[in-house]
Formats: C-alpha cells, sequence, structure tokens
C-alpha cells in the first residue's frame, strides 16, 4: 500500500464505511496531503464502496478539498467586499511579488500555494489571511510577508 | 390501514387524493398538464428545474408542483399570471445556457425543452447567452454514447438514473452554483469511466445532451454500395417498440411492416437475431447441463455456478469492472448480435456465395451497448468484425423517415431463410426473464423428455417487473443419461437494471444463495426497457412491450428453442453438436476485467 492508501485506511478504520464518513474522510487526506490526488479519491471510493465520480463530485463543491496538486502552506486572502475595502489587492500584491506566483499558483519550491478565499468572518479585522488553518487579522503588506517568512523557516 | 384522504382545489376544481401525493400528481389526475423536465416516472423528485411551478394561495413563493406534497384546503392555480410570467422566465433561463443549435441536434424533435419552447413561442431572447465555447466539446470516446454538454441544463436526470437505476454513477455533479456541470470522474471520456454504455441516461435525458452514436450514414453508404450483401439482423425487442417513433400506438407488434420496411431501404437479406437467440439458448443450456454435471457428478469444486447469462453487454461490462471474481460465472456463450456475425460471415457468406469481406452485417438493436460489443477485439471471429454497425431502434425509425416510407401502410412480410427462423422462446428474449423461460423450456425437456411442468409453457414466477425474480423447478423423470439430475431442485434466479443485479451479486458473493442458474439484463425491464428503444420511458410502456413480446411468443407455432428447424439445419450442416469445436471457435468467447475505477 502506498503511504496514501494507508493514511485513507486508517481515517476510515476511524470513521467507518458509510456514506458520512466521506466528508471527514476527505478532510483528513486534504488536511495530511493539502489536496486530493486522484489517487487519493480513488482510494477513498474503494474504502468507501462508492464510484470515483462521486467522490470528485463532493469534493469539487467545496473550495476546501482541493483536487489540484497545491504547496505544504495554503495561504489565502479573504477576497470579499470588506476585506477589499480594506486593502487586501495590496496584501495579494505583495504575496505574489514576494513568492513570485500568481493567485492559484504554487512557489517553485513547493512551500506556498496562493488562493483567494470567500468571507472568512472576518470582516471587522479585515484584511484577513489564511495559512493553513491559523488566521491573521488586520494584516499589512510587510506583515503579511513577515508571517510568510515565518511559515517558510518552519517548513522544510 | 386507509389512507388519508386530502381535498384540496386545482384552478377551482374540487379533488380528493391520497396523503402523500404530489400537486403535480393531483393536477394530472383533474387533466391539467404541469410541464417538467427534471420530474421522470422512473427517478426520485429533484425539484431543481422548476419548470413545474405552480400558485398556491396564501403561499408566499411558488411551489414545485414534482415535490410538494398536497395538504388539507389546498387552493393551487396552475396557470395564473405569476405562474406563466416565471415559467417563461425559466424556461428562458435554461435556454440562455442551453446550445440552441435544435435544427443540427440529433435529439431534434425528440428535445423536452425544444417542445417547452414551441408551447411558449418566445420571441426575441430576453436572457444572455452564457453557453461558453468551452461548453461546445463533445466527448465521442464512447461507440456507445456521445455527451454534449453544451445541451446540458443540468436536471440531473442521468446522475439519478445511473445511480438508482444502474448502482453505476459514472456520471456526477461537479462544483456548485453557476460552475456546476455533470461530467465523469475527473473530466475523463466516457469510454475511459466505468460506464456500461446501458444508455439508460440516453432514455431520460430531456435534451441531446446524452445521444448515442450514430451510425446511419454509415449504413448507407453500405447499402448504395454496389460491391456490398448488406445483412440486416433484428433484435427481439424492436419489433415491439419501433412503432412508437413512427406513429404507432405503444405495444403494438411491428414484425411484418419492419420486415418490408427493411427490405424497401435496399437491405439483400432481411434475418433474424432471434435465429441465433434460438442458437444461443443450444449452446447456452448445453453449457448448463455440461457445469451441472461437472459439479453434480464429477464432483469438480472448479466448476463455477451459478451460470449467469451474457447476452446483455451492459450488464456483461458491469460485471467485468464491478465483479471480477464472479467473471468466470458469465457464460461463455456470446450475445444473439455476436452469434449470429459470426455465423453471418462464415456459413451463411459460404452458402449463399457471396465473399465474407464483401458482407456487411447491420444490427438493429434496442440497445446501445451493443455498439460497443461489436467493437470489442474478441468479436472478430469470422476473421472479419462479426457485425459491422448496430443502430438503435430509434436510428431505424430515422432511417424509415429518411427513405420516405410510410411505415403505417406496409403489408406484413417475412423474414428470409436461412437465420431467419425462430420461435416463441427467441422472442421472449426481449424482455426480463425470458432468457431463464426460454432456457428452462429447453433444458427440461432434454433432460426429462417432457415438457416444463407450466400451463402453457409458459413460466410465470419469471416473469413481471420485479426487480430480483426468484423460482425453483424441481426436476423429476429424467431420462438414463440424465439420472443425476432426478430429484433436483434447480434454482433459478432473474434480475432486471444493474441495481436489481448488484443486489443479486452481492447476495451470490455472501455465500448464502444456492442458484444454478441466472439471468441478468443491464436495463430495467429487459431489453424492451433498453437504451436504444424509442424514448420516452415508464414502467407503463415498458409492460406494455413486454405485454406484446409475450403476444408474439403465443401467436408462434414453436415455441421451443431445440425445436427451431433451421437451428437443426445448421447444426446439422456445420456446428455439429452444441459446444462442439466450432461452436467454440465461433459462437463462444472469453471476458476481461477491467478497473472499477
Amino acid at each position: 500500500m502506498t503511504t496514501t492508501e494507508v493514511l485513507i485506511h486508517d481515517l476510515v478504520e476511524k470513521h467507518g464505511k458509510s456514506r458520512n464518513a466521506l466528508m471527514p474522510v476527505l478532510q483528513g487526506v486534504v488536511a495530511c496531503e493539502k489536496f486530493l490526488s486522484e489517487e487519493a479519491m480513488i482510494a477513498v471510493a474503494r474504502e468507501l464502496d462508492l464510484s470515483a465520480a462521486d467522490v470528485y463530485g463532493t469534493a469539487s463543491f467545496y473550495t476546501f478539498l482541493d483536487t489540484k496538486p497545491r504547496g505544504k502552506n495554503i495561504v489565502r486572502v479573504c477576497k470579499t467586499i470588506s476585506c477589499h475595502m480594506q486593502g487586501k489587492d495590496a496584501i495579494i500584491k505583495a504575496i505574489e511579488n514576494h513568492l513570485m506566483v500568481k493567485v492559484g499558483e504554487t512557489s517553485p519550491d513547493k512551500k506556498f500555494t496562493l488562493l483567494t478565499a470567500n468571507c472568512l468572518g472576518w470582516c471587522h479585522k479585515g484584511p484577513v489571511m489564511l495559512i493553513n488553518d491559523e488566521v491573521f487579522p488586520s494584516v499589512t503588506p510587510e506583515k503579511a510577508i513577515e508571517i510568510i517568512e515565518e511559515f517558510a523557516k518552519k517548513t522544510i | 390501514m386507509s389512507k388519508y384522504m386530502v381535498n384540496l382545489k386545482i384552478n377551482n376544481t374540487p379533488i380528493q387524493v391520497e396523503e402523500g401525493t404530489t400537486i403535480l400528481e393531483a393536477a394530472k389526475l383533474l387533466n391539467f398538464r404541469i410541464p417538467t423536465l427534471c420530474n421522470h416516472p422512473d427517478l426520485s423528485v429533484a425539484g431543481n428545474c422548476r419548470v413545474c411551478v405552480v400558485e398556491v394561495k396564501g403561499a408566499k413563493l411558488l411551489a414545485a408542483s414534482c415535490a410538494t406534497p398536497v395538504s388539507e384546503g389546498m387552493d393551487v392555480n396552475t396557470n395564473s399570471e405569476k405562474v406563466r410570467i416565471a415559467r417563461k422566465h425559466i424556461i428562458e433561463l435554461l435556454l440562455s445556457e442551453h446550445n440552441v443549435d435544435c435544427t443540427k441536434c440529433f435529439k431534434n424533435g425528440h428535445c423536452e425543452l425544444q417542445e417547452l419552447a414551441s408551447e411558449y413561442r418566445f420571441g426575441d431572447h430576453i436572457f444572455i447567452d452564457l453557453v461558453k465555447d468551452r461548453d461546445k466539446v463533445r466527448d465521442i470516446s464512447s461507440p456507445s454514447i456521445s455527451r454534449d454538454a453544451s445541451k446540458c441544463i443540468r436536471c440531473q436526470r442521468c446522475v439519478r438514473t445511473c445511480d438508482e437505476l444502474q448502482s453505476v454513477s459514472a456520471l456526477a455533479v461537479v462544483n456548485k452554483g453557476d460552475h456546476q456541470y455533470i461530467t465523469t470522474f475527473l473530466n475523463k471520456p466516457l469510454n475511459d469511466v466505468v460506464c456500461t454504455n446501458c444508455g439508460q441516461c440516453i432514455n431520460r435525458c430531456p435534451t441531446g445532451a446524452l445521444y448515442e452514436r450514430n451510425y446511419i450514414e454509415d449504413v448507407w453508404q453500405a447499402i448504395y454500395d454496389p460491391n456490398k450483401f448488406v445483412v440486416v439482423e433484428t433484435a427481439p425487442a424492436t419489433r415491439v417498440a419501433l412503432g412508437e417513433d413512427l406513429g404507432i400506438e405503444t405495444g403494438v407488434r411491428v414484425t411484418g411492416k419492419m420486415v418490408s420496411a427493411l427490405r424497401k431501404m435496399g437491405f439483400n437479406k432481411v434475418l433474424d437475431t432471434d435465429f441465433t437467440a434460438d442458437l444461443t439458448i443450444m449452446e447456452e443450456g448445453t453449457e448448463l447441463l455440461t457445469r451441472l454435471k461437472k459439479a453434480l457428478v464429477d464432483k469438480d469444486d472448479t466448476v463455477k455456478l451459478p451460470l449467469m447469462t451474457s447476452c446483455s453487454p451492459g450488464w456483461v461490462k458491469y460485471q467485468e469492472h464491478m465483479y471480477p471474481e464472479l467473471i468466470d460465472n458469465l457464460s461463455s456463450c456470446k450475445s444473439p448480435q455476436q452469434m449470429f456475425g459470426a455465423l453471418a460471415k462464415t456459413y451463411y457468406a459460404d452458402k449463399i456465395n457471396i465473399k465474407a469481406e464483401n458482407m456487411v452485417v447491420v444490427s438493429i438493436m434496442p440497445c446501445t451497448a451493443k455498439k460497443f460489443e461489436c467493437n470489442r477485439p474478441e468479436m472478430r471471429d469470422s476473421g472479419f468484425k462479426d457485425v459491422d454497425y448496430v443502430l438503435t431502434t430509434r436510428e431505424l425509425a430515422m432511417m424509415i423517415k429518411q427513405a420516405g416510407i410510410e411505415f403505417d401502410k406496409l403489408e406484413d412480410e417475412s423474414y428470409d431463410s436461412i437465420l431467419g427462423e425462430s420461435t416463441g422462446a427467441a422472442v421472449i428474449f426481449g424482455t426480463t426473464g425470458g432468457v431463464m423461460e426460454a432456457a428452462l423450456r429447453t433444458a427440461y425437456e432434454i433432460i426429462t423428455g417432457n415438457e416444463v411442468p407450466f400451463t402453457n409453457l409458459n413460466i410465470q414466477p419469471v416473469r413481471g417487473m420485479e426487480g430480483v425474480k426468484e423460482a425453483s423447478i424441481k426436476i423429476k423423470n429424467t431420462k438414463p443419461e440424465w439420472n443425476f439430475l432426478e430429484g433436483v431442485e434447480l434454482n433459478v434466479a432473474v434480475a432486471h437494471g444493474l441495481a436489481n443485479a448488484k443486489q443479486l451479486m452481492d447476495a451470490v458473493k455472501s455465500g448464502k444463495t444456492n442458484y444454478h442458474f441466472i439471468e441478468v439484463m443491464g436495463c430495467p425491464g429487459g431489453c424492451i426497457g433498453g437504451g436504444g428503444q424509442p424514448i420516452p420511458t415508464s414502467a407503463e410502456i415498458r409492460k406494455r412491450r413486454a405485454d406484446a413480446i409475450y403476444a408474439e411468443d403465443m401467436g408462434k407455432t414453436i415455441r421451443k428453442s431445440h425445436e427451431n428447424p433451421e437451428v437443426a439445419e445448421v447444426y446439422k450442416e456445420y456446428l455439429t453438436h452444441p459446444l462442439g469445436h466450432k461452436s467454440h471457435e465461433l459462437l463462444h468467447t472469453h471476458y476481461k476485467v477491467r478497473k472499477r475505477y
């Protein structure tokens, strides 16, 4: 078994084989691998006795269940109106320049993927940035780069 | 327990219906037709297209009548100003994301969206055209089923069909909101995923988003080519459904008219797949008895029982994908279509002095999976492609119209001979339980010398539309050579529609069943409900076609496959005996394990 298959096997042990287990299993895979590869979706389908198309359909519905390869850290900048008015464009620009990527792309060292997100519920403290599961409110372009650099150091 | 009754008014007409009835169903009882698109009698309620909205007095919003149950005192209006405006807008919105190239569409004239548009006679479009160029990509990877995403209105009938009726789910809904669309796993070509080619999605697609890969022009070219000798074979279930596409009532048999039309179209010989259905019974019946003997007398524990029928190519491919561990339970017999092709280009070509390379075999089928089957690399045992083109019942109807033949005025004609004679046992192959019944009629008589112990040979327990049917027949008074079967209870099961097949296969896999023989047909109702049959389909329509099949059987003078004189002649002149050397070479095949994912 590949590491992905082992991971999924363990997740299914934990969450069970019912249809209800599909979401937590997919979330578990994304937590470890950052995205759902073809191999992962097939393994989940096999373990839960579902069709692969069904798993893909479910995954594609949720923004946070990515089906495209992602870097080790996923940076999401809120793009909705409050954060827009509080300067999210400058944040994105700064990160793009720093990582030398465009929104949707992954840095050549595979450490970061830059994405935008819909409202993260921090309108009172925008602009807001999310790295993996961690929220960073009221960021400035300089602060955003600083935070990203810290993550870069922690990431092998 | 008596059901609770509900009183309501629809368009000021009072009606009393059972609790749980939808507004749509209640309106139908009063002969008020409410238009629908995502709704289908064979499928669960989706309520996503909103075309069926009605106004319920006192309610703030319009209600989707297909998904709203009636309630006491309800006052419904199906044609108020508010309803009409909303419905027009809904249809226009659907049209705004539909590639409206109706005149070029294969479903032209058979499209529910087109019908609705024609009812409402829209002038200029009031919404902007949302069909994007990227949507205009057709998937023609499959030899059976084509997909055109630009025609899809996302009603999800196909998704529900593939899941609820077939347990395959090759198609799914991906993304959300205005990015939502219907596709396969990771947008792979249909030919590369678990699709069984059954075509049930085509039967239920309200637009031209799903349609059969058609070979109409190829067949005309073959007919026009003076160097080609074009032989046509017709499946059992086409003769009870073709009329529906040519202005004849559902359930009316058109066998003789169909033969006459095919001859007028220019086919050189009009022959019958029913002939090879009888031949299948000889081969498969013998295979069953051989397997039983090996298991019961020789105590050979490698013998795979229950034996499973292999006539339905949708079912065969399903088994190859889903139950590879049961693949050796499938009968090695080719389907009647392929047996026909292999015999036509060998025995028959010799007999009528035609070079096999100049012969073109066309088969008229109620099926889209047959198009895939004839392209399988195993199906070239004559040295050529055994069956060249497969046309659905629908395609044949189109060709008859193109040829300018007034179908309803045709005189009945008979099939050519040889390979044209058939029995009642062959005809019933066209409906669920038919192959089983035909096999039992013959096998029982081979073993005992007596007719199968059912009134008029009609084996009622395997008939009808129950999803999984079972029967047991006690074998009594065997002939000496079959005395090992004396007193044996022969257990059989029949399933139709792949969701039912899945249920049966899971039971077989659990080891708790003791079946000897299983018939599975990939489509609901068997071939009469096939993916190549006239649209629409419903339980009622399938029942009427099945009744017509049984009527055709009762009308036949010979009703047992082993009594077909032409089958006897072919064995005498060519094949020698069932499971003989020639049979193995031409009439049997093998299967391949396919990926489920």
